[in-house]
């Protein structure tokens, strides 16, 4: 298992804070991906492949490629506004 | 010594860069940043302002950037404090302060770290408008700064 968490228009726009995944085998960001956009309507548009994503595995940066293992927290998110 | 640190309540920019400087002989430039928030925005005017963050991670990132500026020159001191929940015009949202022997490291190192925490550090501005509350976009002027520094070679 894994846990996913959202923020901000993200958040608002799926519904979903967080939740925990469970993967099949060897898996990557990118598998994780098709999985959320397979559920369609918000999920296939927010995660679109020309959409602007940032996203997190144990709290760095990571990006597409970026594999996954139990236990691990992936983050998905917005372009950041801070400053 | 470095500090980051997350507020959730107004601070005062004055009163965090007397905390840098302590009673440091050695520091001969100090170079504040302080981001304020605007009333004016994408040509309309904004009310209020709410900050969410990514607990945790945020911390992580601005250490990093720090950690990072540290590795680049030959700073002595840095101070970041950024507000999130709720804000008003004239707050201040980000403090980023250095202190160094000289003035070229302490500029050059406070406009890095801001320049990476716009894009790196998990932050997210949500406005109210008459019309409403939205989500503020983030700038392709800011991803422009970022990838500058590190084409550059300091």
């Amino acid at each position: 298992m894994i846990q996913v968490l959202f923020f901000a228009r993200f958040r608002e726009e799926l519904g979903v804070e967080s939740e925990q995944i469970e993967l099949n085998g060897p898996s990557s960001i990118g598998d994780l991906l098709r999985i959320l956009r397979g559920r369609g309507e918000a999920w296939a548009r927010l995660f679109a492949e020309d959409q602007r994503v940032m996203m997190a595995v144990n709290q760095e940066l990571a990006d597409k490629n970026t594999p996954l293992k139990a236990g691990d927290e992936v983050a998905f998110f917005p372009p950041v506004t801070g400053g | 010594m470095d500090s980051v640190s997350i507020r959730a309540e107004p601070f005062d920019p004055n009163r965090e860069v007397e905390l840098l400087r302590g009673n440091d002989p050695s520091i001969g430039a100090l170079v504040t940043f302080i981001g304020l928030m605007r009333d004016i925005n994408e040509g309309d005017r904004i009310e209020r302002l709410y900050l969410e963050h990514y607990p945790g991670m945020t911390e992580r990132a601005l250490q990093e950037i720090v950690d990072e500026a540290n590795s680049r020159w030959d700073i002595q001191h840095c101070r970041v404090v950024h507000r999130v929940g709720a804000l008003l015009p004239t707050d201040p949202i980000v403090l980023v302060a250095v202190a160094s022997r000289h003035r070229k490291e302490a500029f050059q190192a406070c406009e890095f770290i801001i320049d990476y925490l716009k894009t790196r550090a998990p932050f997210w501005k949500k406005e109210t408008t008459a019309e409403g509350e939205r989500w503020v976009d983030a700038r392709e002027s800011d991803d422009a700064a970022t990838l500058a520094w590190e084409k550059s070679d300091i």
